[in-house]
């Protein structure tokens, strides 16, 4: 597997760019880049208990730089908290990981990303398959206008799953703390749920096709105070089999679920206002809020930025 | 006070409660309802006229109901007339499920193209040249199947030993099909459109290529407006006329043989109205009660499809 300096090039939606040819390409490269050459060949890293791994990974909207040189590498089985102020880039870097982007039109992107060794962002890269593989969740319930029990199954069944589909089900909605307030209604419309009901099925989808990473954009940011602490309690017991990366604007929850915080902070804001995520610091939880070494990250978590 | 920073309210500078204000309001209301009354009236005196006049051809013509409904002889130049609405409706029965046969795939593949494969300039170009279709006068559809779409169906099929007569149903279908396309195409694209963006990111991360998300998300979540589309475009199948009359003819009768000729009812009213039939003679009034049953089926269809639109239209976020 040869890692290709470009990210989240899908030929079906996005141009792909080589970084040499980008016209902004110049702006990361300008840096004191410790890779030199982005174009050079990064062998993946390897440090065992890291499941997603990123290199001097930058992002662009068009030609706006979304995100600056971001490496960081999710340690498996753990909770990762995504924390900054809006417009830092939280979600964009999470959508790198499932290649979201590449649904957007004009993203793209330089540097590199790993999947359990595998290159993310290589054109050989199926993002179908990696997309079953890393499930997410999304800052809005976003149930199917279909039953629960189809809910659950679809993408079970889309992806050729050959086993007793109803024991998939309930085992699913039972991992998702759902089964006992909708076993009686299977046949109901997942819409007709309420929101924190409907943010577990969605979880109860994304594991129905059995991944091994979980993406959770702001995943209560919808959601009431008790509905929350039940999707909180609900990322606990998941973290046992499951790596959990969440974006959230709530330092409170970060410090509660996450063992390891990375803090984005928007650069020096440009003169018509578009900011650049960097990354200010990646430390375990507990020591980022406690004793954080970056000051901005300090100024962040003490209410003084954001 | 001046360099104070906070604003002060001015009650001088406004002035008070204005009654040409008032006025306005209640005269803008009054003609909004006179524009609405004069459309319901109107509806309502056409019907008058169809009913009244449908009423007058059983009495005069002497034709029972069972015959109306049941038989398939149109004479009016017998001793006794004779009227049977069953040839009419099955020419219209004709066109209007051969139009759909090559109106519905083609205008729903081309809106499920347009909106989740084509890149947004190719979409921007061609879906204003699909509407394109739409603005064709209907009496050019019909002497393009006369003069191109049937001499190339008897050119291929002679050799076969299919005989096509010169006006036959499968033209009339294959023009009214092609003219409705735009209909179902422009509609359903606007639906399909309109699917949330969040639908289809959820179906993309549980690992769905884009053919599962288009078919299996996006198209079962915008299903009644593309039913909607499809309702909308057979009644205007149903109601065509021009390029029936040209491409299909107007020999009532029931044949399954496609190449033989039909006629719809538009045909039929056509027909009587450029024929000789005296005023209020039973032909002539024959007119208004093949009018009255167009307006009941086109009325059906218009009720089906808001019931619809009502029915799915709750099964949608």
């Amino acid at each position: 597997m040869i890692p290709k300096p470009t990210v989240g090039g899908d030929a079906e939606t996005t141009p792909r760019t080589q970084a040499q040819s980008s016209p902004t390409g110049d702006v990361a490269s300008s840096k004191t880049s410790p890779a030199g050459d982005p174009a050079e060949s990064i062998a993946p890293p390897r440090s065992t208990d890291a499941v997603l791994e990123t290199h001097n990974l930058s992002v662009y909207y068009t030609n706006l730089l979304a995100l600056r040189e971001i490496t960081i590498a999710i340690p498996r089985n753990r909770i990762t908290a995504l924390i900054g102020p809006s417009g830092c880039g939280k979600s964009t870097l999470l959508r790198c990981f499932n290649r979201m982007n590449d649904l957007i039109p004009g993203a793209r992107s330089e540097g590199h990303l790993w999947f359990e060794g595998v290159d993310i962002a290589a054109s050989s890269t199926d993002p179908v398959t990696l997309r079953r593989r890393i499930g997410m969740v999304f800052q809005r319930p976003n149930p199917f206008p279909k039953t629960i029990y189809q809910n659950v199954a679809w993408g079970a069944r889309i992806n050729g799953y050959q086993g007793d589909m109803d024991e998939l089900v309930e085992r699913s909605l039972r991992r998702a703390a759902l089964w006992d307030e909708v076993k009686g209604k299977l046949r109901k419309s997942g819409l007709e749920l309420s929101g924190g009901q409907q943010q577990r099925l969605c979880i109860a989808r994304t594991l129905a096709v059995e991944p091994e990473v979980i993406l959770m954009d702001e995943p209560c940011s919808a959601l009431d105070p008790v509905s929350t602490a039940r999707v909180e309690d609900l990322m606990d017991d998941l973290k046992d089999e499951y790596t959990i990366v969440i974006v959230t604007h709530n330092m409170q929850q970060a410090r509660r679920v996450s063992d390891m915080t990375a803090c984005l902070m928007p650069d020096e804001a440009s003169a018509d206002g578009h900011r650049t995520g960097v990354l200010a610091e990646f430390s375990p939880t507990d020591r980022l809020f406690t004793n954080p070494k970056d000051p901005r990250t300090e100024a962040y978590i003490t209410g003084r930025i954001g | 006070m001046t360099n104070k920073t906070e604003p002060e309210t001015n009650r001088s500078a406004w002035s008070g409660p204005s009654r040409l204000r008032s006025a306005q309001g209640a005269v803008t209301a009054l003609v909004l309802f006179g524009c609405a009354l004069i459309t319901i009236v109107t509806t309502f005196l056409i019907l008058g006229v169809l009913g009244g006049e449908t009423i007058s051809f059983f009495r005069v013509s002497k034709i029972g109901l069972i015959e109306f409904f049941s038989g398939t002889e149109i004479d009016f130049k017998s001793a006794r007339p004779r009227f049977g609405l069953p040839p009419l409706i099955w020419g219209t029965f004709v066109i209007a499920v051969g139009a759909s046969l090559v109106a519905l795939p083609i205008g729903l593949l081309s809106a499920i193209f347009l909106s989740e494969y084509a890149p947004e300039r190719l979409r921007r170009v061609l879906k204003p040249t699909l509407e394109l279709l739409a603005g064709i006068p209907t009496i050019v559809y019909g002497y393009l199947a006369l003069t191109v779409i049937t001499p190339w169906l008897q050119s291929v099929l002679a050799p076969l030993g299919i005989r096509v007569e010169q006006f036959n149903a499968f033209s009339g279908c294959v023009v009214v099909g092609i003219m409705i396309v735009p209909l179902v195409s422009s509609l359903s694209e606007d639906v399909l459109s309109a699917a949330p963006r969040s639908l289809r990111e959820a179906g993309y991360a549980l690992g769905a290529t884009k053919f599962e998300v288009a078919t299996r998300i996006v198209l079962p979540a915008s299903f009644s407006g593309v039913a909607a589309s499809f309702i909308l475009a057979i009644s205007r199948a149903i109601g065509e006329t021009m390029a029936v009359v040209l491409a299909a003819g107007s020999l009532a009768q029931i044949k399954l043989n496609p190449f033989t000729s039909i006629e719809t009812m538009t045909a039929y009213i056509v027909a009587v109205t450029n024929g000789e039939a005296s005023y209020g003679s039973p032909e002539y009034l024959s007119l208004f009660a093949v009018g009255i049953t167009l307006f009941f089926m086109t009325l059906c269809l218009n009720m089906l499809s808001g019931a619809v639109i009502r029915r799915y239209r709750e099964a949608t976020p």
